[in-house]
């Protein structure tokens, strides 16, 4: 990576007006961090999980037993972190637990000017209050379509699971993966959840489609899903590609120092050679 | 610099000459002043609607348009339109193509005011503006966010610019000697400001190259950065064209009668850049048409709607162009610049609002407070522009100082 260490020299050089690519702070394994493994077929569509996530963050507490939610199709919100949704499906209903990804390398830290977006080395991807500054550019980046902003308050905030990062620091697993009666989500480290989701497709070839949702999509992501059906048919997108999404950028960001130093070189030069006067 | 034997009666000379600045000029009760009161008065009234009840209680925005009319349309195209700047200070600084110096000072005011205005909207719409210092003062620096990038070379630049402009105001303070020293700047600024262009021309477009799976394809390519970067190129100058021949008629005053020949010829000049750079951003267009195969996209409405902007918007007024320089006729350029501002605009919108999420069951559009706030940005710029034209050397010859009470002077319908 010569090219990748000359054009970081240049970036530090040119200290913040330069820009360039620092090295992102995410975890440098693409799976030595934690996430979650969602096996569809296990879950019942009980919504523990959405409850449990609104009273651990303090958020809008659906009342599962009788709000009828699982009628249509919801997206996580601004006063819902996580949220299960219902397919009818080739094989019948499929129960789906839908919240951020935990992307391995996160459009929306990349995108994030102040790093108020932040992939912590440990897998969750947070959101940090003091420094964001609403611009909602990490809304506009993330392939999933995951943070969600407070448009009607006066101090809004970014709102998307952060994997109770707090409760992880306690040695605590995440709330909704404690709550759940069927053991459809199970925490652990990345590496661990493939070889887990790994064993459970080939010990039952003909329950499962013989691929982990997450294992690269978007260039992997911490959460991962195991299902009986064709992932389009839960709603999960398969056209996001498996490159990681800061790549999008990485060519422009890189050419940044070289336009930098490079053109006002060019320029001066021009302005030598142009003569005083054109009388064309 | 300039310090007076007598600073005290110096300084008194200032205050008296700023105070005689201040007054208005010319009649109070014009169409644009009746029109433009009311709007920016009902946009500040909104705007503390905004920054007390939230974002969407005066706009459209929504969990899946986080971004709407006010960074595309004033924020993205604005710049676009401000591009001028950067490419007649290249021409007439570093090129010495002294053809353009008349119009160097009015186009560098109006890039340095379109960047306060229209990149200053920006923080209207931020959740958290008052966090904004934190990537200013270095508190946290993305350095991987091109939005970063963007904003501090939009700050740059903004200051790049007005080091470009200040000789103006010095002479309009008479400060003889402070003039000279910020002349001696220009050159530096201005290499500065065009690198910084540059940019920030191309990560405007940059900004849109995470939102792959929402842009629809006819309008997503791994080029964005450098079709953004050509296509400022002629925004700017038919920005120039369009807004040059409308102070001409407003502030004709300013302007030694014997040079509007030489206008026309800085008119037929642009308009020759402007074909060239058009044609070369049709090029890179249909490069990336034929290579991602996009003719299959063709034959739906957003096919449609891409030629419509393609066609209509860009190849059109490029032959206008390049017409209207061949045989000389003023007035086909200054309908090609319209139309090319139209394309500008277009594309802009169709990249951040329109094709953006065009699938979505619920589309974006602007309410009316987010479009009154968008004219209350347009006609404030339009108030400071005025101000600053009709009190400081911009448009009129240099050093010729028409006092401001010399009755050559009429109003014409616009003037405060
Ligand atoms: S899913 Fe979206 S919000 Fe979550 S980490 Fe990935 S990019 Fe960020
Ligand atoms: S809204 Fe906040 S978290 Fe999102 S990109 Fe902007 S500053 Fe970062």
């Amino acid at each position: 990576m010569k090219r990748r260490d000359f054009l970081k020299a240049a970036g530090v050089a040119g200290a913040a007006l330069a820009g360039g690519p620092a090295e992102a702070e995410q975890p440098a394994d693409p799976i030595e961090f934690a996430g979650v493994l969602v096996d569809t077929t296990r879950c019942i569509g009980c919504r523990s999980c959405e409850k449990a996530c609104s009273e651990e963050h303090d958020l809008f507490v659906p009342d599962i037993a009788n709000d009828n939610a699982l009628a249509a199709e919801r997206q996580t919100s601004e006063t819902q972190w996580t949220i299960v949704n219902r397919y009818e499906t080739s094989k019948g209903e499929v129960f789906v637990k839908k919240q951020c990804f935990h992307c391995w390398q996160p459009a929306c830290a990349a995108a994030c000017l102040t790093n108020a977006m932040y992939k912590t080395t440990n897998g969750p991807v947070i959101w940090r209050p003091s420094k964001c500054m609403g611009c909602r550019f990490c809304m506009v980046s993330c392939p999933f379509d995951i943070p969600k902003f407070e448009y009607h308050e006066w101090n809004p905030k970014i709102q998307k699971c952060n994997m109770c990062f707090e409760r992880l620091q306690e040695g605590k697993r995440p709330a909704c993966v404690q709550s759940c009666p069927t053991d459809a989500l199970m925490f652990g480290m990345k590496r661990d959840l493939m070889e887990i989701a790994r064993v459970r497709i080939y010990n039952h070839p003909e329950r499962y489609v013989h691929k982990i949702y997450g294992e690269h999509e978007v260039g992997g992501t911490g959460w991962l899903y195991l299902s009986a059906v064709p992932f389009e048919e839960i709603g999960l997108r398969t056209d996001l590609g498996t490159t990681p999404y800061p790549e999008y950028t990485r060519d422009f960001l890189y050419g940044v120092p070289l336009v930098l130093f490079g053109l006002p070189a060019l320029l001066l030069g021009l302005n030598l050679l142009s003569g005083d006067d054109d009388e064309a | 610099m300039a310090i007076p034997e007598n600073l005290g009666s110096e300084f008194r000379r200032f205050l008296g000459f700023m105070a005689s600045e201040m007054r208005p000029k010319g009649k109070l009760l014009t169409p644009f002043n009746i029109i433009s009161v009311p709007i920016i008065l009902l946009g500040l009234g909104i705007l503390v609607v905004r920054f007390t009840k939230g974002l969407g209680s005066v706009t459209n925005l929504s969990q899946d348009f986080p971004w709407g009319f006010w960074i595309g349309f004033d924020v993205i195209t604005g710049v676009a339109f401000a591009g001028g700047a950067y490419i007649i200070t290249f021409v007439v600084y570093v090129m010495r193509k002294e053809r353009y110096h008349p119009i160097v000072r009015v186009t560098v005011l109006n890039g340095l005011l379109a960047y306060i205005f229209y990149a200053g909207a920006l923080t209207l719409d931020l959740g958290r503006p008052w966090n904004i210092i934190n990537p200013i003062i270095g508190n946290e620096f993305g350095y991987n966010s091109v939005l970063f990038l963007v904003s501090w070379h939009f700050m740059l630049y903004m200051m790049a610019e007005f080091v470009e402009f200040s000789p103006v105001v010095a002479e309009w303070l008479g400060w003889k000697r402070v003039r000279g020293f910020l002349d001696s700047l220009t050159l530096a600024a201005v290499i500065f400001g065009i690198t910084l262009s540059t940019l920030h021309q191309s990560g405007l477009g940059a900004l849109y190259l995470m939102a792959k799976p929402k842009i629809h394809p006819l309008w997503y390519s791994e080029f964005i950065p450098i079709l953004f970067l050509v296509s400022s190129i002629f925004a700017g100058l038919s920005m120039i064209i369009f807004e040059g021949t409308i102070s001409h008629r407003v502030f004709k005053d300013q302007i030694d009668p014997k040079k509007h020949h030489t206008f026309e010829e800085i008119v037929f000049g642009l308009a020759k850049g402007a074909a060239i750079a058009m044609f070369v951003y049709y090029f890179f267009k249909a490069l990336i048409f034929i290579h991602e195969h996009h003719w299959t996209l063709l034959n739906d409405f957003w096919g449609f709607w891409y030629l419509v902007e393609i066609l209509g918007f860009v190849l059109v007024p490029c032959f206008m162009f390049a017409y209207a320089v061949r045989h000389r006729r003023l007035g086909v350029v200054r309908v090609a610049a319209v139309l090319t501002l139209v394309g500008i605009v277009l594309n802009r919108l169709n990249i951040s609002v329109i094709a953006f999420k065009w699938d979505a069951p619920i589309k974006y559009y602007p309410s009316w407070q987010e479009i009154v706030v968008t004219l209350m940005v347009v006609f404030a710029e339009i108030w400071v522009f005025r101000w600053i034209v009709l009190r400081m050397p911009v448009m009129r010859e240099a050093h010729e100082t028409p006092t401001s009470h010399s009755p050559a002077i009429e109003a014409p319908p616009l003037r405060t």
